[in-house]
């Protein structure tokens, strides 16, 4: 080390003494750059790969369904198997009315749990159990929820004697709901500034007015982003609602009897022979998609507004 | 000094009592949220109870002996849910064992600055719009569009591989192939936007330190950001495994549902979800019971998956 230091110290016109003084630059054909190149190139690749079925599914939905659009499609029911024609329009509004149920259900439910769990539960063992339960609850397969609901609802036929109904559909569906809703709802809370809380008493509001009138204002995008994304996730679910709902082939009958939904329908009519009602199918994916993507497209704006 | 103090400040505020209609809506409020995060736990409760009860008879008159036969006979009320039990797994294990690699390299390319930020972005955005789309319509898709597609490759593969049981049959259209690759389209997006998290969350200084040292990307990707990020990434996969066990509907749609067991990939088989979907509707007597315990099997599988997914979390992972 010593010797080194002298003899560049003696001879400094050479480069080649302390360090390596080779000029800096790229050799493309050294290994590691060649395997550098190779995993980018895998790694694209596999991107690209995990992007292809978005696009495909898209396009084919697109494709195959839009072109099946029509004013016919909204306001018409399914036509008979082996009939041609025809519309979703049944099972549309209960698509509509299913989510709307199970929205009513969910949202006041998993709000409120998630302000307990972020404004009173603290580091309490019962807020514990509560936020245990609730990553148990969303790892719960959906079509558990179903089997659920039959054998509470359906099969003991708690609502007026009547067995499949929307009501039970959209049970089925709050408790897929629930989880997304509190842990969202739970996140976003926990994102307002404590001096916030504590300006609120400051000025001597009250446990009560200061969540309600500024800690929940103050969460509002992250909680409603939550809940659009949640609605949107129930309105594309199917396995809690075959038998639960079931389906329909006629106009929806208030909600304690069954009625068809959207994604039942493609269940239901995918599996058939029928042209008509495959034809049916994609045009309901369409729909369906399409109100997703929109819902989605809804949460990433309203995220975005929080950040400004 | 202090009683002066008090003086002026009694002079300069007037003390207000709370009433007790505010102490009351405070305490009320309280309760009530408690009352409804209650549900939660109740729900949980519920679910475990109603399926339990449902699958008594079933446990009384088959045991564990469900959990290896495979008879599925409602004529002779013979229930074993063998074939199905078997479909999960490997259904589930073979989709994430194509989709980690996938998941976790797509991750790495939208996050290693490899590209620029806008079609990271972009990529990232349309991940994440993939698992926005509904189970029931990527069924619909795999049943018209992908397994027509991929029968080609599928036949490639049972003439090269026909020697082997596990593509000794010649592929019809549904089959067990099919449904691990539409597993594999819908537990894509979970594993990259856990991993993408995980990867961005590495320190920078693990990267500069890396850098600094002259090793090449992929050399710091390899050797420390991985690693560093490992126990996120395991726990994504844990609870993608999780999904992909209970996925119903997609699954449903294109694995053929058949009861009897076969060891070939090519053949048609079943799930535990999607026996259930198939069944539940028309079942009555014993079979909804071996339903119900099926049913509860599929939960005991998906619980602790779960439960090791947070474990492996808060376990393994690293302290900078």
């Amino acid at each position: 080390m010593t010797s080194s230091l002298t003899r560049s110290g003696s001879d400094s016109g050479t480069d080649t003494s302390l360090f390596d003084r080779r000029p800096l630059s790229f050799d493309s054909k050294l290994k590691r750059n060649r395997l550098n190149a190779l995993f980018t190139f895998i790694s694209g690749l596999f991107a690209t790969l995990a992007v292809l079925p978005l696009v495909l599914v898209l396009v084919y939905v697109l494709v195959q369904g839009g072109r099946l659009i029509s004013l016919r499609l909204f306001t018409e029911l399914p036509p008979a198997p082996g009939m041609a024609g025809g519309g979703i329009g049944n099972a549309m509004l209960g698509t509509v009315l299913v989510t709307v149920i199970s929205a009513l259900i969910a949202l006041p439910v998993g709000i409120a749990g998630g302000v307990y769990l972020s404004e009173y539960a603290g580091k309490s063992l019962f807020g514990q159990v509560i936020s245990f339960a609730n990553d148990v609850l969303a790892g719960v397969p959906s079509i558990i929820s179903g089997v659920f609901v039959y054998g509470l609802i359906v099969a003991t036929r708690i609502f007026f004697g009547q067995s499949y109904s929307a009501m039970a559909g959209g049970i089925a569906l709050s408790v897929l709901m629930l989880p997304t809703v509190i842990k969202t709802t739970y996140e976003g809370l926990k994102l307002v500034p404590n001096e916030l809380r504590l300006g609120a008493y400051g000025v001597g509001a009250s446990r009560f007015v200061t969540i309600t009138q500024v800690v929940i204002p103050a969460a509002m995008t992250p909680i409603s982003t939550g809940a659009v994304l949640a609605i949107a996730r129930a309105a594309g679910e199917t396995a809690p609602l075959i038998f639960t709902a079931l389906f329909s082939a006629f106009w929806p009958d208030g909600i304690f009897n069954p009625i068809a939904t959207m994604s039942v329908l493609i269940f239901n009519f995918a599996i058939m022979p029928y042209p008509a009602q495959n034809e049916l199918a994609w045009a309901a994916s369409f729909v369906l998609v399409m109100m997703i993507l929109a819902a989605n497209l809804l949460a990433r704006w309203l995220g975005r507004l929080s950040k400004i | 000094m202090t009683s002066d103090h008090a003086l002026s400040s009694g002079a300069l505020f007037t003390r207000r009592r709370r009433p007790s209609s505010e102490k009351l809506l405070d305490v009320g409020f309280r309760q009530l949220t408690l009352a409804l995060a209650s549900v939660v736990a109740i729900v949980l409760l519920a679910i475990l109870v109603t399926v339990f009860q449902g699958s008594r008879e079933a446990m009384a008159s088959f045991g564990l002996r469900f959990l290896t036969t495979s008879a599925w006979d409602p004529v002779n009320e013979q229930y074993g849910a063998f074939v199905a039990i078997y479909g999960t797994l490997v259904t589930s294990i073979l989709s994430l064992a194509i989709a980690v690699p996938l998941g976790v390299g797509t991750a790495i390319f939208i996050t290693e600055d490899l590209i620029p930020t806008r079609l990271r972005d972009l990529i990232g955005l349309m991940v994440e719009l993939l698992a926005a789309i509904p189970s029931v319509v990527l069924g619909l898709w795999a049943i018209f569009v992908m397994e027509p597609a991929i029968r080609p490759a599928l036949e490639l593969l049972h003439l090269l591989l026909g020697w082997t049981p596990f593509f000794a049959t010649t592929p019809q259209g549904p089959g067990m192939a099919p449904a691990i690759l539409i597993l594999v389209v819908m537990v894509l997006p979970i594993i990259t936007a856990i991993a993408r998290d995980a990867l961005n969350q590495v320190p920078i200084e693990l990267r500069q330190g890396a850098y600094g040292v002259g090793t090449t990307r992929w050399g710091a990707i390899f050797a420390v950001i991985l690693p560093a990020a490992i126990s996120s990434i395991i726990g994504g996969v844990m609870l993608a495994l999780g999904r992909a066990m209970g996925e119903t509907m997609a699954v449903t749609m294109i694995i053929g549902n058949s009861l009897n067991f076969d060891l070939s990939l090519l053949a048609p088989g079943n799930t535990i979800a999607s026996m259930l979907a198939n069944q539940f509707g028309e079942a009555d007597g014993i079979q909804v019971s071996a339903l119900m315990y099926a049913a509860l099997i599929l939960m005991l599988l998906t619980f602790t998956v779960n439960v090791l997914a947070q474990w492996v979390v808060r376990r393994l992972s690293l302290k900078y």
